[in-house]
């Protein structure tokens, strides 16, 4: 009897195709699956109920989520805008210093060193409406109030959105200041002649040359703030009463707290529309920035 | 009128001197070609001129006011970069038309003088294409035509044909020369190139480490060296130079026992022993029967020609001379083999006579 051997290309694929199946293939059909039953952890037999499409339309019209899903995207928004303006700010600063510059842009990454749940902590402090830093400096300069910093529905969302800028806007400092790096020479001397003031300059070849760099930097943190969890999770937990939860606190408490995983990975599939579509935005824009210095090809 | 004034201009990088008091006057209109060796300081002259160096000491004037502390924008100049430095942003048609949209110029108007300037260069074809879509050519009239579209008081231009090749130079440059033809602006033109410089030039300024050493027409620096730097920087190839000695006031003494007169114009400058460097340029030792004819004081020569090259009009011959290698030209050239003993004539007025020691020309 002989045996059928496989094709010697899927036998040198298998261990790849193995590995893969077993970190992303599997888990991603288990989660997908498990999105159209009841399955809740704490009764593991509600796994092999099917209910269809129950949990997705239970989501569509759930207010709660989709609070959620609004206040993450405007966190997105304004996160990402205020850490690349700052960022741009700090790289331009950073780009003209001509002494101790390596020591300068070292000092600039520290933020991204430190662990979310760390800063999350540290933060906590700070915005403590007791003991925290920042009322008790108010209070020392006069002002006798005690602001709700983590309390206030809108100042404890512009607590987190602080937390996160400081942590973050080093990731587009230094991709910014690599950008500067890279920009020629020739073309900002050949501005200066062709009579730009230093501002002209930095908007019509400065601006054009960073732009590919900003939109790299701001595909990546656009997937990291989408994910925003530990920061949330650390100094409000979500709460009080929901007033800052994110899409994937929500989702956590529903997975694991309330154990309604089938429920919480529904709500992962829908909010995964949401890193697509700026993912796809992003790119696009970079595309478009790359072809109009030339980058293309 | 835009004269430019360089008055005792002096340049620092750190504690490294780059110039050591430039003095020149242009005058309207005129095209001025510095041009030197690699770290001469000519770009660096240039590159204040347009200021985008700082000026560390003395004071440039251009058309009589003084423009030191003006960024490049108030001087009203325009400059064409080695690398072309196009907006590669921009078509052709935004690269030419930058400067007047900075300068608030209505679109009209500036669609107009885009289009003038692309009229001089032949870049009608081009005017929407990116940088990236032409070739080195292209893009050096792109920069040109970026350069004239403003009508700059003066042009400055920093080694613009180094980046094309030998024949797209040749090209270019005769163009480069029509345009100033054309407009009549005052040029100041940076090279490494001699050739460009001696085709260029109104007036050459040849620099070395820091310095000026000789500014004058391309014939006054080709016929009239002040030292052994300027004879071998000038001229294709560059002036022969033998060790030799003066024996009493009017015999040069050469190694190998062969001795010359002193040169009409260096009588009586010279003194019995001085060491000198005796100079001829290779138009001036040909063979018999392939030379120029003309009068004047000759020596005849016996020489064994060791390498030949040929140029078509004329081929180089290179031979020994009292010890060292010279190069002599052979005119309506027949094909000589290495070995070949040839009977030159040195046209002894033309030659040159330098001090060993300073390497200046002695002439009276």
């Amino acid at each position: 009897m002989t045996r059928r051997r496989l094709p010697e290309w899927f036998l040198l694929l298998l261990p790849a195709i193995i590995v893969i199946a077993a970190v992303v293939l599997i888990p991603l059909i288990f989660s997908l699956y498990s999105s159209f039953t009841p399955y809740k952890l704490t009764r593991p037999s509600t796994l092999w109920k099917w209910v269809g499409t129950y949990n997705y339309e239970k989501i569509l019209t759930d207010a709660k989520f989709w609070a959620a899903f609004g206040r993450t995207v405007l966190f997105l928004t304004i996160a990402l805008n205020l850490e690349m303006l700052l960022g741009l700010g700090i790289a331009l600063m950073v780009n003209k210093v001509t002494w101790g510059q390596r020591t300068l842009r070292t000092i600039i990454m520290f933020p991204m060193m430190f662990s979310p749940i760390l800063v999350g902590f540290q933060f906590k402090f700070i915005f403590n409406d007791n003991i925290g830093l920042v009322n008790n400096a108010l209070q020392s300069m006069g002002f006798n109030v005690a602001l709700p910093w983590l309390v206030d529905g809108k100042l404890a969302m512009f607590s987190i959105a602080f937390a996160e800028i400081w942590m973050s806007t080093s990731v587009f400092a230094i991709l910014i200041l690599a950008g500067l790096f890279a920009i020629p020479r020739d073309p900002l001397e050949a501005a200066k002649v062709d009579g730009c003031t230093p501002f002209q300059s930095f908007r019509h070849i400065t601006l054009p040359f960073l732009m590919p760099f900003i939109y790299i930097a701001m595909t990546i943190r656009s997937l990291d703030v989408a994910r925003a969890y530990d920061i949330v999770q650390i100094m409000t937990g979500g709460g009080p009463a929901r007033r800052t939860e994110l899409l994937w606190t929500l989702m956590s408490r529903t997975g694991y707290v309330d154990a309604r995983m089938g429920l919480a990975n529904a709500m992962g599939y829908v909010s995964i529309i949401l890193s697509v579509v700026f993912t796809i935005y992003f790119f696009r824009k970079l595309t478009a920035a790359r072809a109009q210095i030339g980058m293309e090809g | 009128m835009t004269e430019v004034t360089l008055s005792n201009i002096v340049k620092f990088y750190g504690k490294h001197q780059a110039l050591h008091g430039i003095n020149l006057d242009i005058s309207d209109g005129e095209f001025v070609v510095l041009v030197g060796p690699s770290g001469c300081g000519k770009s660096t002259t240039l590159r204040m001129i347009a200021g985008l160096e700082d000026i560390s000491g003395g004071e440039i004037a251009i058309g009589g006011r003084v423009v030191n502390d003006l960024p490049p924008r108030d001087r009203n100049i325009s400059m064409v970069f080695q690398n072309y430095a196009l907006y590669p942003h921009m078509t052709v048609r935004e690269n030419l038309g930058f400067s007047l949209k900075i300068a608030k110029m209505d679109a009209a108007e500036i669609a107009k003088a885009a289009d003038e300037a692309a009229g001089i260069l032949g870049l009608e074809e081009l005017m929407d294409r990116k940088p990236a879509e032409l070739s080195g050519g292209q893009r050096q009239r792109v920069a040109m035509g970026r350069a004239i579209v403003r009508h700059p008081d003066v042009f400055l231009f920093d080694e613009p044909l180094s980046n094309l090749d030998a024949k797209l130079r040749t090209q270019m440059r005769v163009e480069i020369k029509k345009l100033h033809q054309k407009v009549g602006n005052t040029i100041i033109y940076v090279t490494h190139d001699q050739i460009e410089a001696m085709t260029l030039a109104d007036r050459i300024v040849l620099m070395k480490d820091g310095h000026i050493v000789q500014v004058g027409t391309p014939l006054e620096l080709f016929n009239t060296p002040v030292n052994t730097f300027v004879a071998t920087f000038i001229g294709s190839p560059p002036m022969n130079l033998i060790d030799g000695v003066v024996s009493g006031s009017s015999t040069i003494q050469l190694a190998d026992g062969l001795s010359v007169p002193v040169p009409a114009s260096a009588q009586g400058q010279v003194h019995n022993g001085q060491r000198v460097k005796f100079g001829f340029r290779a138009d001036n030792l040909m063979p018999y029967g392939h030379a120029v004819e003309e009068e004047g004081e000759r020596a005849d020569l016996e020489l064994t020609v060791t390498l030949t090259e040929p140029l078509g009009t004329e081929t180089v011959l290179f031979t020994d001379l009292a010890g060292t290698e010279v190069q002599g030209k052979m005119l309506n050239p027949r094909p000589v083999r290495p070995g070949e003993v040839l009977k030159f004539r040195l046209m002894l007025d033309k030659c040159h006579v330098f001090d060993a020691a300073t390497s200046d020309a002695i002439r009276g």
